[in-house]
């Protein structure tokens, strides 16, 4: 299993969060990850591995090692 | 008289289209769209700041149930970054209307034109509401018109350059020409400019720098509002021609002998 290593109890798996590499927590749900990171789920739009997954679906999305995560919302802008 | 601004089916009572980019901060933009009387404003797709999220968002200040928002591609280069971007800002869940804009030069910010045709197609296929930004070009007007787009959207003169009205002529031939709304879309830099723009007979007006980068946004904010306010009704109004040589305003009978 490349890239993940136990902490403890935990194993640990890197994602790319906005082009950044971060240690998670395996088997994380992206509804966890939000609430980890402190994310307000109704403000923001989530693409994994470029696909977009809507906010109904975020609680059922498992992460897993070398998943790309794009996590945007609306900034001021012309 | 009852003087509406149609968009999409949606009725509007303001032709001016404003920017939240560019403010000091969050109060200030909102500020500023309230005194401006503006129903649609432009808004970017951004990452969000993983280490720091906790930071206020926009939306936090523009009641999506009041404004009308228009999410832009801003910052996109290509066809794909600007579908990819638009299909991000509706899942965002503020509507269909989206602002095109694919950049062809880092200096300019003037478009690149085939990659807006071929991201415009794409877009309204997938039942998007396609506001382009495009060059004062009437061939491109046309192509985004037929295409299926629900406005045009030519630059008055470079984004944030301040510069006015460069080509009336070509404004004047894409209204000519035009069957869905035209709207001056960057480059105005004061309130004449803006008036000018509704003089013609363009639909609307859209900006950001002009009001965020004055002096006192919030008083140029106002100044807009009323610059649209005038021009539109000059226009309703329909102005004198004009002539060379002068018409006395006052009767020629009955002067002193």
């Amino acid at each position: 299993m490349d890239g993940r290593r136990e902490y403890g109890f935990f194993v640990q798996m890197k994602i790319r969060i906005n082009g950044e590499e971060k240690e998670i927590k395996e088997g994380l749900s992206l509804a966890a990850l939000l609430d980890e990171f402190q994310i307000r789920p109704g403000r923001v739009v989530v693409e994994l591995n470029r696909d977009i997954i809507t906010r109904e679906a975020h609680g059922s999305t498992a992460l897993k090692e070398g998943d790309a995560l794009e996590i945007v919302h609306f900034v001021g802008g012309g | 008289m009852e003087d509406h601004f149609e968009l999409a089916g949606v009725k509007y009572r303001s032709r001016l289209i404003v920017g939240t980019g560019k403010y000091k901060d969050f109060a200030e933009t909102k500020k500023a769209i309230e005194v401006s009387g503006a129903e649609i404003v432009t808004v970017a797709v951004r990452r969000v700041n993983i280490t720091d999220p906790n930071r206020e968002n926009l939306l936090d200040y523009l009641d999506p149930k009041r404004y009308t928002i228009l999410p832009n591609t801003a910052g996109c280069y290509n066809a794909d970054d600007a579908v990819r971007t638009c299909r991000l800002a509706r899942e965002a869940g503020v509507g269909k209307l989206v602002k095109l804009e694919v950049i062809g030069d880092d200096k300019t910010l003037f478009p690149d034109i085939p990659a807006t045709l071929e991201a415009a197609k794409i877009l309204v296929q997938e039942g998007f509401v396609v506001l382009p930004y495009i060059t004062d070009d009437p061939v491109t007007a046309k192509k985004l018109q037929d295409i299926g787009c629900a406005a045009v959207m030519p630059l008055a003169a470079p984004i944030g350059s301040g510069l006015g009205i460069r080509n009336p002529y070509n404004i004047r031939i894409i209204l000519e020409q035009a069957t869905v709304p035209v709207i001056v879309d960057a480059g105005v830099g004061t309130a004449s400019d803006a008036a000018i723009a509704m003089e013609m007979g363009c639909d609307g007006v859209l900006m950001n720098t002009a009001i965020a980068g004055a002096k006192d946004p919030i008083l140029m904010a106002e100044a807009m509002r009323l610059g649209i306010e005038a021009g539109r009704k000059a226009f309703l109004a329909g102005r004198i021609p004009k002539k060379l040589y002068a018409t006395a305003s006052s009767p020629l009978e009955g002067i002193l002998g």
